[in-house]
């Protein structure tokens, strides 16, 4: 992979939350059709990380440019960006007072400004693609956890991203659930989507990963291909933290 | 080794003893559960025996509705004068243009008519189309009674908005001031939670200040200063001045009972609209107001009754709202001595009115209650 093929450039990126350091000089690119699994304890900067990328948090050093935009103030720039990444929340966000057929279609009609029928079409195109087009009508409150965590799913892919975010897409859920997102999120990536994915669902990195991150205390402590990461971790930290997750 | 698996077996429903379901068990229970509560259950009991039945007599068995003036009352002063409502009965309704005028009756009835029409479907859970019927409510229906009543149109005679009064200048002073302060003050809540420090501190600002202002103060201020900030010529008449101090007091309440709504949205919901790359505009008007205004509804119901009953504040600037023309009626020459019947017919309507929305509200909280069971 070339440095002109990323489609995300991070560099040197620090983040505040007031006085509070949340990003020491993070950098990191992400290559066209690359999937990402970023790992961490709780409270290492994971979700600020990627919130950054579509600006849902805003950084004040460093540079963000995904697929060639550079991210600043500028609302145009920023409604781009946002509309090109999909992401997936911990706790799905689906609009309640919404079918699920409109949680797809909204977004299409008003941002990407397609007919009603053809965002429609298409929703229920990715709505089978995630195995619910049954549920199209029904509100997300009557579905199960792993069944609104698919819509949201659902829900990003209507946009036609390039890259996808996933925070934490499975610690919401109940165990029963848990594989019937994974297995989704699998075959996205099989359709080379390029994904960058915070979870501890480490069988999934080892199966979908090129490469996991590992961060702590703002910082990327190491990054490696799956094999290498579990097997061989350099840092002290990431072996604790490995340590701690794999064993229960 | 082997392993033997047991299998299942599920116990069948029973269904609960028989002492604890019932009206018997019911009352056993909640009403002389133990002996606080049977005292106070007698208590009661004997509070309405003593003075329910004099009442009813008074108000129902020994009250005069006959005749046509107030010999019939004044020789039979043991009961109630229903007699003055019914003889005064359009002039309450309706005021005093109306009155006067027997042939232009129609145009205020017709308009309430249709405003019961109108309403009745809205408050019926299975209604198709509902957001349109409101905003037929909303849009067309004060233009509708603005030219019926009103009148100057459609070779329909004038009548001076200074001539409403009873219950159709209530009516329409509450209406008014509901159906504008809605919009004024979804904005002023939105304005409130904006980031945008200017327009934050105007909101915040404009709130506290009509907020902190008693509604007769308002009104004063509307009839007296309101001519000083327009050039002179433009002539206000005095309902309307009214109106617009109505209005901008209510702006306030609407907006804090909104901004309850707004408080209690997920923030959720504004990053996933964001990630969408919706808009402000798109965010607040597909995602957040919908679910805002559904949960604010039983709080914007209450400002509105609130207001229903204020406008009858109008009088201290000279307006003949219900109650001020019920107490000027049991003040005429006529019916003088008869401000008991005035006053409980007046407050009648006004609850009549109140309990309504009252119930509508409730009606809505159950409903929002079990939809968000569903969730
Ligand atoms: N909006 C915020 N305001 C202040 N501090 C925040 C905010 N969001 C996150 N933080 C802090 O930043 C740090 C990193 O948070 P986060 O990125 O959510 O971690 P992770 O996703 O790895 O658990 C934490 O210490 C958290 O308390
Ligand atoms: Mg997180």
């Amino acid at each position: 992979m070339t440095k002109s093929d990323s489609i995300i450039k991070i560099s040197k990126l620090n983040k505040w939350y007031g006085k509070f350091h949340a990003l020491k000089d993070i950098d990191l690119s992400v290559g066209r059709t690359e999937k990402i699994v970023i790992c961490g304890p709780s409270g290492s900067g994971k979700s600020t990380l990627i919130r950054c990328i579509n600006r849902l948090e805003v950084h004040q050093e460093g540079s963000i440019q995904v697929d060639g935009i550079e991210l600043t103030d500028d609302i145009k720039q920023i409604t781009e960006i946002r509309s090109d990444v999909g992401m997936v929340f911990q706790h799905f966000n689906l609009f309640p007072h919404l079918t699920v057929l409109e949680n797809c279609s909204l977004a299409p009609i008003w941002v990407r400004k397609k007919s009603k029928v053809e965002a429609e079409e298409m929703a229920m195109q990715l709505l089978e693609k995630v195995r619910i087009p049954d549920q199209a009508d029904k509100y997300p409150g009557q579905l199960s956890g792993g069944q609104q965590q698919r819509v949201a799913i659902a829900r990003a892919l209507c946009m036609q991203p390039r890259i996808m975010l996933f925070d934490e897409p499975t610690s919401a859920l109940d165990p029963e659930m848990i594989k019937e997102v994974l297995e989704t999120m699998i075959e996205l990536a099989d359709s080379g989507m390029t994904m960058i994915v915070v979870t501890h669902e480490m069988g999934f990195a080892n199966r979908v990963a090129d490469r996991i991150i590992f961060m702590d205390e703002g910082q990327i402590v190491e990054q490696n291909d799956p094999e290498s990461f579990f097997k061989n971790p350099e840092s002290d930290r990431t072996k604790l933290f490995l340590s701690q997750i794999l064993d229960h | 080794m082997t392993m033997n698996t047991v299998k299942f077996e599920k116990l069948p429903d029973r269904l609960p003893p028989v002492n604890t379901v019932g009206w018997v068990a019911w009352i056993k229970q909640n009403l002389f559960g133990s002996v606080s509560n049977t005292i106070i259950t007698l208590l009661f009991f004997y509070l309405i025996f003593l003075y329910i039945p004099p009442f009813l007599e008074w108000a129902v068995f020994n009250a005069n509705i006959s005749g046509n003036d107030r010999t019939i009352c004044d020789e039979n002063r043991s009961g109630a004068c229903w007699t003055f409502v019914k003889v005064r009965i359009e002039q309450l309704l309706f005021g005093l243009y109306f009155a006067k005028n027997p042939d232009q009756m129609w145009r205020p009835i017709m308009a309430f008519i249709i405003f019961a029409g109108l309403l009745t479907p809205l408050a019926i859970d299975r209604t198709p189309y509902k957001k349109w019927l409101l905003l037929i409510l909303l849009v067309a229906y004060p233009i509708f009674f603005i030219s019926t009543v009103g009148g100057g149109v459609f070779g329909i005679p004038k009548s001076d908005a200074s001539e409403w009064g009873g219950l159709l200048l209530t009516f329409a002073l509450a209406f008014v001031g509901i159906v504008l302060a809605l919009p004024l003050g979804i904005l002023l809540a939105l304005g409130r939670r904006s980031k945008m420090p200017v327009v934050r501190s105007f909101s915040i600002i404009y709130i506290e200040f009509w907020r902190g202002t008693p509604l007769i103060t308002i009104l004063f201020m509307a009839s007296v200063m309101l001519p000083l900030f327009f050039p002179s010529g433009v002539e206000f008449d005095k309902v309307v001045r009214a109106m617009i101090g109505i209005t901008l007091f209510q702006s306030a309440y609407t907006a804090e009972a909104v901004r309850g709504g707004l408080q209690a949205i997920d923030k959720g919901q504004t990053e996933a609209s964001m990630a969408l790359g919706m808009g402000y505009w798109q965010q607040t008007i597909f995602i957040i107001l919908p679910q805002a205004l559904r949960i604010s509804i039983p709080s914007i119901v209450n400002t509105f009754i609130a207001l229903f009953k204020d406008t009858s504040l109008v009088s201290i600037i000279g307006l003949l709202d219900l109650l001020k023309i019920a107490q000027n009626s049991s003040r005429s020459l006529d019916w003088n001595g008869y401000d008991i019947e005035a006053y409980m017919f007046a407050g009648l309507v006004f609850w009549i009115f109140c309990f309504g929305m009252s119930i509508y509200s409730q009606k809505l909280e159950r409903k929002l209650d079990t939809d968000r069971n569903v969730e």
